[in-house]
């Protein structure tokens, strides 16, 4: 490794160190020589030794559990696709064409989030002279996983650069932002370009010149919830992309829970979103409570919803709410961010908690649009200082109250 | 009543070298120096020039803004330099040790009211000794704390054993506790292990309050102590001494010697036989681990892993060390290190796979593991400080100068060793020791 380090990086390094050629490039050098070599710097300050962890272990290990839903998403892409038209219809049938199919589809989505935002990362940094900073890591790969397949790569483009720019760094980077900086992109898509974030079109690739099947809608369970009259039974009456009935709510809820439905890239399949979700847990980086919380509020507002059942989408089974659209995966990879959840245990609770449950509620009462999952935790993100200022401010007065009783 | 705590929060790090209780011989140290640094915000004094003999307990320096603090030789010699530092500020008076110890003698016949006690440790050099909450300082001797904590362990990462150290020592530490009891109208808090074979030297402790304490590192700390026990509200004081030390105060009140021998441990990675020895305070670090430690580029610290001082090797012992911990320099790079599996590395979190071996000792080194961020991660030193205070919140408080949040976040309860775990956890790599002891600076001149 040390050829290879000379080789790379200690020959450069004076041209990008203070009084080189190329000296305030030195935060994107630095960037690049720190990814390939964990630095040596020894402690200076305090502790003499640190914990391993950092902040790209963490945030390489967010990604890692971001696998398993990114391939589903590929295979998914395909899968509808060829359902579109007709051919493999069986889930076993084309793995191959399918998954080539959806990388297709999906790898450039993921490629131009990455270099877009990255680059503006890298250039802020330059800027503003300070290292670069691994959030983006992360958001990057959130990002395509929360568009529609068919979304323009344009759009992804404008919408990954307002998130980093307006979404995080005019706060000051990773660290200082308000809002879940993937959210935001795909906020700003759905208010500023909504015809290609809903609707029955949007989930399924289109060729030019393709016909598709008879009886094909596209539509997502979402909009099949929304739409179906008040009193069926939503179990009954839900069918797949191409029309055909899954035929009763556990073959329903067993085809959300696998993922095989239309939807965004990485959102349709529970079970993939579950093992990023455990392998978060496991090492600890994503909050058990949040995720907890997230659910169990999910599921009031759900059980809420069906003991009131004004209309079909209320009478939706709990579970098969839950396991529909973006509520998994904003539990187990937006709600969690821990730069924009609340920062308490008993913040993260509330905060985790009103998510759920006001993503379900937006999500049945929006006029325009089945899903309410982004507008739930956004809202949240922005009511998370709060939360943690209360709870802050109840153990101030824990203090104040003690010093009373001890003067008194 | 004595209270029996429980904590969960905080963590025990194992570290590869924990001296063995057997007490080794040791020559006798070449030279010695007395550092004003050890005393935070101390303003020093000179008395004495370069060049000047000294006995063993004659003063050098005093607090320019408190004549009675003395700052006295730990040994009889003759001062052979004054390192001073930018601005002119001293560093460390070194002294040259005589062959033939000679020992300035104090009259210890009446230690009966508290005025006498504080006049004989003030001016004998035994009084730094006693440290005072809020602001992790000297005690001021005009003020009279609510009570005194010692704790009776130390509960860091290869910390010295007291068991051990002052196994035997029962009568002197009896006398030091009684002293202890005259300064404060309050209780002297003695807390120890639960269920722990306590050496009799504290079993036998009489005249004081005894708790106990369980849980993992920050156990031993007194300030978590204090925090459960008998917690600070503004405009109260709590004074604090070290375990040994509450035994050294008390021989010198015995004999009226001023003898500042203690027994510390040297200890860590690189010690290749760590154990137990009997020194001096201000023991050069080259009398202390010559032909000891193992070759290679080694951090020498005085105190322990997560708050002592890097001493180096021509460093000396700080004064209110009980320890000398050596382990590796961290500065070799690794390739893609974020990724590797590094079954060598300790992590609380379980991003690696320390946690699955609790019986490991691990040779960590000083390396940062990480780079400086901005706070990412939520959660982490809440886990690691068993005290209802929200120290990230604390920490965001004292870098923006606000004092008046610092107050009511709790600054007057907490002390930069009390937070040293959350340094070490931190993913951000925030320098929260530091940050800290300036937001203590700035209570301490703004409120008083």
């Amino acid at each position: 490794m040390k050829f290879l380090q000379d080789l790379m990086f200690n020959k450069i390094r004076p041209n990008f160190e203070k009084g080189g050629k190329f000296e305030k490039y030195y935060p994107a050098y630095e960037a690049m020589e720190t990814f390939a070599f964990t630095p040596p710097h020894a402690t200076h300050t305090g502790a003499h030794i640190r914990d391993a962890i950092d902040l790209k272990r963490t945030m390489f290990f967010v990604v890692i559990a971001l696998i398993p839903s990114l391939l589903f998403g590929m295979w998914n892409t395909g899968h509808q696709y060829y359902l579109s038209i007709g051919e493999f219809t069986g889930l076993a049938d084309g793995l191959v064409d399918k998954l080539i199919f959806g990388a297709i589809r999906v790898l450039p989505l993921v490629v131009v989030s990455y270099v877009v935002g990255l680059g503006i990362e890298f250039g802020i940094a330059v800027v503003k002279n300070h290292s670069v900073n691994e959030g983006y890591l992360v958001s990057g790969m959130l990002i395509p996983l929360v568009l529609p397949s068919e979304l323009p790569l344009w759009m992804a483009a404008v919408a990954t650069a307002f998130a980093v720019v307006i979404g995080k760094e005019v706060f000051g980077g990773t660290g200082m932002n308000i809002l879940n900086p993937a959210l935001t992109a795909r906020a700003f898509l759905f208010f500023a370009y909504p015809t290609k974030m809903s609707g029955n079109m949007v989930w399924i690739p289109q060729e030019t010149g393709m016909a598709t099947v008879d009886g094909y809608t596209g539509e997502t369970l979402l909009s099949q919830a929304y739409n179906s009259s008040a009193g069926s039974n939503f179990g009954d009456i839900a069918y797949n992309a191409a029309g055909q009935p899954f035929g009763s709510l556990a073959d329903t809820m067993w085809a959300s829970f696998w993922g095989w439905i239309p939807g965004s890239i990485g959102e349709t399949s529970v079970f993939a979103i579950l093992l990023g979700a455990a392998f978060l847990l496991y090492t600890g980086i994503g909050s058990w409570r949040i995720m907890l919380s997230f659910l169990v509020g999910g599921l009031s507002m759900s059980m809420l919803f069906n003991a009131w059942g004004a209309n079909a989408f209320m009478a939706v089974d709990p579970v098969q709410q839950l396991l529909m659209g973006g509520f998994m995966f904003g539990m187990v990879f937006m709600a969690t961010d821990p730069v924009s959840a609340a920062q308490t245990s008993t913040g993260k609770w509330i905060y985790g908690f009103f998510a759920g449950f006001l993503g379900i509620m937006i999500r049945v009462f929006n006029p325009a649009y089945p899903e309410g999952i982004m507008m739930g935790i956004l809202f949240m993100n922005v009511m998370a200082p709060l939360i943690d200022h209360y709870v802050v401010q109840a153990n101030i007065n824990r203090r104040m109250k003690r010093a009373k009783v001890a003067t008194a | 009543m004595p209270k029996n705590v429980k904590i969960r929060r905080g963590a025990d790090i194992k570290l590869d070298g924990a001296a063995e209780r057997i007490k080794g011989d040791i020559a006798f140290p070449s030279s010695f120096a007395i550092k004003p640094t050890d005393f935070h915000g101390l303003t020093p004094k000179m008395v004495l020039k370069e060049g000047a003999e000294v006995k063993a307990g004659q003063e050098i320096f005093h607090d320019k803004y408190n004549e009675r603090v003395k700052f006295t030789s730990p040994v009889s010699g003759e001062i052979a330099e004054i390192v001073r530092g930018a601005k002119r500020r001293i560093l460390e008076v070194r002294i040259v040790p005589d062959k033939d110890q000679k020992f300035e003698s104090f009259d210890v016949s009446d230690t009966s009211s508290a005025e006498k006690v504080k006049q004989l440790l003030m001016s004998s050099g035994f009084w730094p000794m006693i440290k005072q909450r809020p602001y992790d300082v000297i005690a001021n001797p005009e003020s009279k704390p609510k009570s005194i904590f010692v704790s009776a362990f130390d509960s860091a990462p290869l910390a010295p054993d007291y068991d051990f150290i002052l196994h035997g020592d029962k009568e002197a530490f009896q006398t030091g506790l009684n002293a202890l009891g005259k300064l404060t109208d309050g209780k002297v808090h003695l807390n120890s292990r639960p269920g722990a074979s306590a050496d009799t030297v504290f079993a036998a402790a009489n005249g004081v309050e005894k708790n106990t304490i369980s849980g993992p590192h920050p156990a031993g700390n007194t300030g978590i102590q204090i925090h459960h026990i008998d917690p600070i509200n503004k405009g109260e004081l709590v004074w604090t001494v070290n375990a040994q030390s509450v035994a050294m105060i008390g021989r010198f009140l015995m004999t009226g010697k001023a003898d500042f021998s203690k027994t510390i441990a040297l200890a860590g990675s690189e010690v290749e036989k760590p154990r137990y020895m009997t020194t001096i305070i201000g023991a050069s670090m080259k009398t202390l681990t010559d032909g000891q430690i193992s070759a290679g580029d080694n951090r020498i610290i005085s105190g322990n892993v997560l708050t002592g001082d890097n001493a180096g090797a021509e460093g000396y012992l700080g004064y209110y060390h009980d320890a000398v911990t050596v382990i590796p320099e961290g500065k070799e790079p690794q390739f893609l290190g974020w990724l590797a599996m590094n079954f060598n590395k300790f992590s609380l979190s379980r991003a690696y796979f320390s946690w699955m071996m609790p019986g490991k000792k691990f040779r960590l080194n000083t390396n940062q593991n990480g780079e400086d961020r901005a706070f990412v991660m939520s959660g982490q030193y809440e886990s690691v400080l068993p005290m209802d205070i929200y120290p990230v919140h604390l920490i965001k408080a004292i870098m923006t100068n606000d004092i008046e949040k610092m107050e009511v976040l709790g600054i007057y309860e907490v002390a930069p060793e009390d937070l040293a775990l959350c340094e070490y956890a931190c993913t951000s790599k925030t320098p929260v020791q530091e940050i800290l002891r300036g937001g203590l600076d700035l209570a301490q001149k703004e409120l008083g």
